[in-house]
C-alpha cells in the first residue's frame, strides 16, 4: 500500500498525487514512469513521473481522468492509499548538451516535460518551451515550466489564452525563422500531437524525441503488449523506451494498437459510472 | 499385504472435458482419502528407492508414502516438506512421468505409483488443516546473515524457504504486485489454483521470509547496491520472462499476443472475470496458438475457456517432437483443441483497423536431426495456404529478462541471455551472487527451478558459515 501524502486538483479532471515511495524516489529520473494499481481488482497502468523528492521519499504523478482506472484513482484522497506503485520504469530521457532544446508539451503531459526541461536546463542548454492546451481553464504549471525555460510559448486550441492554435504552429515558426539553431526537440503529449510534432520537425532535419504511451501490463518487458515499430524494428516501449526518435515511429500502428480495448474500456467506464456516480467528489 | 499387487494406478477424478472447457475451475479434482490410501499401498517400499534419485529436490518419497499409508498425515507432511517447500504446487505441475515415476520400480511391470497425486493429496490435507494442527517447521537459530532473493517464482521461493530454515534472514524482491512469479502469471487457475500458490507463499513467509512486492531490482537498486546495503549474498531467480516473437510480417496487428501477455492478462490480472476485474482480454472465434509446449497448451485451453469456438495448436514439427507434457496435450485435445502439426506461419494478414484476420502458413516435413536431436522441419515448396484466424497467441518460448544481468557488474551471460552459473551450486562468477532456475537454464520446469534454488541455498549456507 502506498500513501497519498498530498493531492492537488490541477484542473477539474487533472490531478496530482505526491506518493510515499522511497525506493522509487531514490532512483527516479526525468522521462521514467511508474506502473500503478488503484486497488486489488484494478488494472496496471503506466503514469509518467512528474517529480520526486529523494529526502522525503516521495514521487509525484499527474494524471487525467479518462477511463475507469483514472476516475477510480481520482476518488482517492490525501491520506488514503493505492494498492501498488512500481518503478522507476523505462529508460530516463537522454540528457546532454544539445545547444538549444525545444520542449513541447500537449495537455497534461506538461507534467512529464517539466523534469525534462529542468534536466536539460541544468545540463547547460537553452530551453524553449511550448505548451498547448484545449482551452484556458485547462492550463496548469505555466510558472513551473517557465522557471526552467529561457522562452515559453503557450497555445490554446480556442485562443482563450496565449496563441490560438496547436503547438505545431510555433514549432514550425521557430524552425522556419532560423533564429535558433535547435539541437533537439522533445515532444510529449497525446499520440496525435506527438505524431504531428514529428511530422513538423522532419523536413528541418531536427532530431525529435517523443515519449510513447501504448497499452502496458507489467511494464518490465514481460508481456510485449507495448511493442512499437521504430524504423521497422519492433521495440518494447516499457524497457527500450518510452523515449524514441519520433521520425522513426510507425504512428498508425501505435494508434491502432492503442484502440485494442476501446469497447471494453467503454464497458468498464459505464459500469463504474453506474456504481459510483454517488461519491465522485 | 497378502493380496496380489495391482499393477494399475488409481485414476484421478477430473472434470468432464466439455464441461471444464467452459470454466476456470481446477481440472484434476484430487484423490479422496480411500483412493490415496489404496494408491499408497501400491508402493512396495523397495530398497533401491530409484524415485528419490529421480526427484530434482530429493524428496524421501517412500517414507512420505509409508507415513500416508499408516495414516500418519502430519508425519507425511513433515517428510515431504523437509525437502520440498512447495508440495501442493509440485503435486500438480511436476512432470512426474519423466522424473520420480519414470524410474519407479513398478514402472517396469505396470503403472508406476502415482507419486505426484499422492504428493498433492498430502499437501492439500495440510492446507485444509487449521494453523494449530499444521506440523511446525524446524528453523535453525538466527545466524545474523542477510540474503536477498530476486524473484519469487519457484526457484526464489525454494531458495528463500531453505535459507530461512537454516536461520538466515531472507528478503525476496518481487517486481510484480503478488508473489509467485510464473506460478501466478503463467500457469492457469484450472491447472494450479492461485489460492494454492498463495498458501505456499504464506508458508514461506511463515518461516520468517520478508517479501517486498513492486520491487524491480535493476531499477530500485542494482545487485551491487544490494550487496553494499548489508546483504551477505544474493540469489537471482528472475526466470525467463522475455517473450520471443516469430519476427514475420504483420506480427504487430491487434489480436496477436505473446503467450506471456495472454496468460498474464488471464491469470495474474484475472481478465476472465472482467469487468469485475479491470483488465480486459479480447478473444475471437478462431484462435491459433503458435508452438506446442506447456505454455502453448495452457494458452489454447485458456482461449477455449474465454469463449473461442475453434482453437488450433500450430506447430512446425510433428506430435512426437511436441515439448508439452503428454498429459497436457491430451487434456487440450479432449477439450477440443485442434492440432495443426507440421505447419508454420509465414505472415499475418490484417484489416484496415489493424486487426489480424488470418495467416499464411506453409506445410513442413521432417528432415535430418538438428542440434537439438530432433528432426529438423523443412518447408514443403508450394504448400502455402491461408488460415482464417482472429486471435493469435505466440508461444514460442521465453528468454531471461535482461534487466538484472544488464545492470549487474561482472555477471557472465551467454548469447541466449542466460546467466552462467555452476550447475551443482548455482554460483555465478560474481562474488556473493548465485543464480538458478530459468534465468540460468532458459525456460524449463517448476521443479528444475526448485532443484536449482535448493542447491544454491546449500551452497550459500556453506559459504556464509565459512565466513
Amino acid at each position: 500500500m502506498y500513501k497519498i501524502l498530498h493531492r492537488e486538483d490541477l484542473t477539474p479532471e487533472i490531478h496530482l498525487f505526491e506518493i510515499a515511495a522511497p525506493d522509487v524516489a531514490k532512483k527516479a529520473q526525468a522521462g521514467q514512469f511508474v506502473v500503478i494499481r488503484a486497488d486489488e481488482k484494478g488494472e496496471r497502468i503506466p503514469l509518467t513521473i512528474a517529480d520526486w523528492n529523494r529526502e522525503k521519499g516521495t514521487v509525484t504523478v499527474v494524471f487525467m481522468e479518462v477511463g475507469k482506472t483514472t476516475r477510480r484513482l481520482a476518488t482517492v484522497k490525501a491520506g488514503e492509499y493505492i494498492a501498488n506503485f512500481a518503478g522507476p520504469l523505462g529508460l530516463p530521457t537522454h540528457i546532454d548538451k544539445y545547444g538549444t532544446v525545444v520542449c513541447v508539451a500537449g495537455g497534461f503531459a506538461i507534467a512529464t516535460i517539466v523534469p525534462i526541461a529542468r534536466a536539460m536546463k541544468a545540463a547547460g542548454n537553452k530551453v524553449i518551451s511550448i505548451m498547448g492546451f484545449r482551452t484556458k481553464s485547462l492550463v496548469f504549471w505555466e510558472e513551473r515550466l517557465r522557471k526552467y525555460s529561457d522562452e515559453l510559448i503557450v497555445t490554446t486550441d480556442d485562443g482563450t489564452y496565449g496563441h490560438k492554435g496547436v503547438v505545431t504552429i510555433p514549432v514550425k515558426e521557430l524552425l522556419e525563422s532560423g533564429k535558433e539553431k535547435v539541437g533537439l526537440v522533445v515532444a510529449i503529449g497525446p499520440t496525435v500531437m506527438m505524431k504531428f510534432s514529428s511530422l513538423t520537425t522532419k523536413p528541418f532535419g531536427v532530431k525529435t524525441i517523443v515519449s510513447l504511451n501504448p497499452i502496458m501490463v507489467d511494464g518490465t518487458g514481460m508481456c510485449g503488449v507495448c511493442r512499437v515499430s521504430i524504423g521497422g524494428v519492433t521495440k518494447f516501449t516499457c524497457v527500450d523506451g518510452p523515449d524514441f526518435d519520433g521520425h522513426q515511429v510507425d504512428w498508425d500502428e501505435l494508434m491502432a494498437r492503442q484502440r485494442t480495448y476501446l469497447d471494453e474500456e467503454k464497458q468498464s467506464l459505464e459500469q463504474w459510472k453506474q456504481s459510483c456516480s454517488c461519491d465522485r467528489r | 499385504m497378502a493380496e496380489k499387487l495391482n499393477l494399475n494406478r488409481v485414476s484421478m477424478p477430473k472434470q468432464e472435458p466439455l464441461v471444464r472447457a467452459k470454466n476456470f475451475n481446477e481440472v484434476a479434482l484430487g484423490y479422496a482419502a480411500e483412493n490415496a490410501l489404496y494408491e499408497a499401498g501400491r508402493c512396495i517400499q523397495c530398497k533401491k528407492r530409484p524415485c528419490v534419485a529421480g526427484c530434482p529436490v530429493g524428496v524421501d518419497i517412500p517414507e512420505f508414502i509409508l507415513a500416508l499409508r499408516d495414516k500418519n498425515m502430519a508425519e507425511s507432511v513433515r517428510i515431504l516438506k523437509s525437502k520440498n517447500a512447495l508440495p501442493a504446487i509440485c503435486g500438480r505441475v511436476c512432470p512426474q512421468e519423466t522424473q520420480c515415476e519414470e524410474v519407479c520400480t513398478l514402472a517396469k511391470k505396470g503403472a508406476p505409483v502415482a507419486i505426484g497425486r499422492l504428493e498433492r493429496y498430502v499437501a492439500d490435507w495440510e492446507l485444509s488443516q487449521p494453523a494449530s494442527a499444521k506440523p511446525k517447521p524446524e528453523i535453525a537459530p538466527p545466524t545474523g546473515k542477510k540474503i536477498a532473493v530476486v524473484g519469487s517464482g519457484p526457484a526464489g521461493l525454494t531458495a528463500a524457504a531453505d535459507l530461512a530454515k537454516r536461520g538466515h534472514k531472507v528478503t525476496i524482491f518481487e517486481a510484480l504486485h503478488v508473489a509467485g512469479g510464473v506460478l501466478m502469471y503463467g500457469i492457469p487457475e484450472f491447472r494450479l489454483p492461485k489460492q494454492i500458490v498463495q498458501a505456499e507463499v504464506d508458508y514461506v513467509k511463515s518461516l520468517g521470509v520478508d517479501v517486498k512486492l513492486d520491487a524491480v531490482v535493476g531499477k530500485i537498486a542494482t545487485v551491487d547496491e544490494i550487496l553494499k546495503d548489508g546483504y551477505h549474498a544474493v540469489f537471482l531467480g528472475t526466470g525467463a520472462g522475455l517473450p520471443m516473437f516469430l519476427r514475420i510480417p504483420g506480427e504487430n496487428y491487434n489480436g496477436i499476443y505473446s503467450a506471456n501477455e495472454f496468460l498474464t492478462r488471464t491469470n495474474l490480472m484475472k481478465a476472465y472475470l472482467f469487468p469485475e476485474f479491470d483488465t480486459p482480454i479480447k478473444v475471437g472465434k478462431r484462435v491459433a496458438v503458435i508452438g506446442a509446449g506447456n505454455v502453448a497448451m495452457d494458452s489454447a485451453r485458456c482461449a477455449l475457456r474465454l469463449g473461442a469456438s475453434e482453437v488450433y495448436i500450430v506447430y512446425r514439427r510433428s506430435r512426437a517432437e511436441m515439448p508439452a507434457r503428454a498429459e497436457e496435450a491430451e487434456n487440450a485435445e479432449e477439450e477440443g483443441v485442434i492440432f495443426k502439426l507440421l505447419t508454420n506461419p509465414v505472415r499475418f494478414f490484417g484489416n484496415d483497423k489493424g486487426w489480424v484476420t488470418g495467416m499464411e502458413c506453409i506445410e513442413m516435413e521432417l528432415g535430418e536431426p538438428d542440434a537439438s536431436g530432433r528432426r529438423r522441419p523443412v518447408e514443403k515448396k508450394g504448400s502455402e495456404f491461408k488460415m482464417e484466424v482472429d486471435t493469435v497467441v505466440v508461444a514460442l518460448g521465453t528468454t531471461p529478462n535482461p534487466l538484472v544481468p544488464k545492470t549487474t557488474a561482472a555477471l557472465e551471460t551467454t548469447k541466449h541471455g542466460t546467466v552462467v552459473a555452476d550447475e551443482a551450486t548455482g554460483k555465478t562468477v560474481k562474488d556473493r551472487v548465485w543464480a538458478g532456475g530459468d534465468v540460468v537454464t532458459g525456460a524449463a520446469t517448476v521443479i528444475s527451478a526448485m532443484g536449482a534454488g535448493k542447491r544454491a541455498s546449500e551452497s550459500i549456507d556453506t559459504f556464509l558459515k565459512g565466513q
